[in-house]
């Protein structure tokens, strides 16, 4: 809203009206909603990248020389036991139950890590066989997928150890409850590029 | 020159224009039906690719991306809660927007490499060729 005031000398002076006061962090859930639909567009890329290379071996291993399924499952299913977790500390913060938000946040930085160190020790098991990244432009473009989601994943552990203690110092406070709920939508959206993951990279590999 | 002020009312023509909102919040059943569901559409896929008991490969690859697809409906309504109505629409329109995008960035990339590929392929006859 404007308002044109005529002076003496006929310059004319706009008067800008504030807007509505915004309470604080109001726009913070969509700002980090973009933030998310962006880091999409990054996955993507990744993906088209391995699409396009994934049958590049370069007479090197292929799928069915490099994957075991049962590992995969297993992440699988420790991504997803995370999820649920993450959701039952959401619920219990909404309730205002400090103690057990606290507990669900320690089970599901837990199933994370056991995430993380199941895909390090399948990465160990890889590059030990001589399937490095360099090895062909399917293993780059494999590491740099499955790597850049594993990282989100880590970070994902220290934001939620760094909200632990946020929640201790401060407690269940407003501010606290947005960045929850900031982890929580980065949490659920790193387990939906996760089914994009196994889905494209490991059980259709396994069909070639 | 532009002066701000701090406009002394606030009572018009904003009373419908709330920002308190803080996203929707999801309750104990749609979290465990969004689990049970992830589960089964998890398991199946990983049972028809281990099992091999269907024999097309290019069926099963349909229904491994069929099954993806509805797993991510599943996250993105009982997990991260998607509704047409937060933020005014804005998360959804943003949403659709990048779909799109994805859509253009893996088809568009699939499509272009693959003819590249066919086309730039040597055939035995092509020395021959003029």
């Amino acid at each position: 809203m404007q308002t044109s005031v005529d002076t003496a000398d006929n310059a004319r002076i706009f008067y800008l009206k504030d807007e509505h006061d915004h309470a604080e962090g109001g726009s913070t859930m969509l700002g980090f909603w973009l933030y998310l639909m962006s880091d999409c567009l990054l996955f993507a890329i990744l993906f088209a990248t391995y699409g396009v290379l994934s049958t590049n071996y370069a007479a090197g291993p292929a799928p069915k020389d490099l994957f075991d399924l049962w590992t995969v499952a297993l992440n699988t299913t420790m991504l997803l036991l995370s999820s649920i977790t993450y959701g039952f500390a959401m619920l219990s913060a909404d309730e205002g139950k400090q103690k057990s938000t606290q507990v669900w946040l320690i089970v599901t930085a837990l199933f994370g890590l056991a995430f993380v160190g199941i895909e390090l020790r399948e990465f160990a098991h890889m590059i030990h066989e001589g399937a490095t990244p360099q090895r062909s432009a399917f293993l780059s473009s494999f590491f740099a997928l499955v790597s850049t989601h594993g990282l989100h994943v880590s970070f994902g552990i220290v934001w939620i150890v760094t909200l632990m203690v946020q929640v201790q110092l401060h407690g269940l406070v407003p501010a606290n409850l947005r960045r929850l709920m900031c982890l929580s939508l980065f949490w659920h959206f790193l387990d939906i590029v996760w089914i994009g993951v196994f889905t494209f990279v490991y059980l259709m590999g396994m069909l070639r | 020159m532009t002066v701000m002020t701090h406009s002394p009312d606030h009572s018009t023509g904003h009373s419908d224009h709330g920002h308190s909102d803080q996203g929707a919040h999801g309750s104990r059943k749609t979290y465990l039906i969004g689990f049970w569901l992830s589960v089964l559409l998890t398991a199946i896929p990983f049972y028809l690719v281990m099992s091999g008991i269907v024999q097309n490969k290019e069926a099963t690859g349909v229904l491994l991306v069929a099954m993806a697809a509805v797993q991510i409906i599943v996250h993105m309504v009982c997990f991260l809660h998607m509704n047409s109505k937060s933020e005014s629409g804005w998360t959804m329109m943003s949403l659709i927007f990048t779909v799109i995008i994805v859509g253009i960035v893996l088809s568009g990339s699939l499509w272009v490499m693959y003819h590249l590929n066919v086309n730039m392929m040597l055939s035995p006859d092509m020395s021959q060729m003029p």
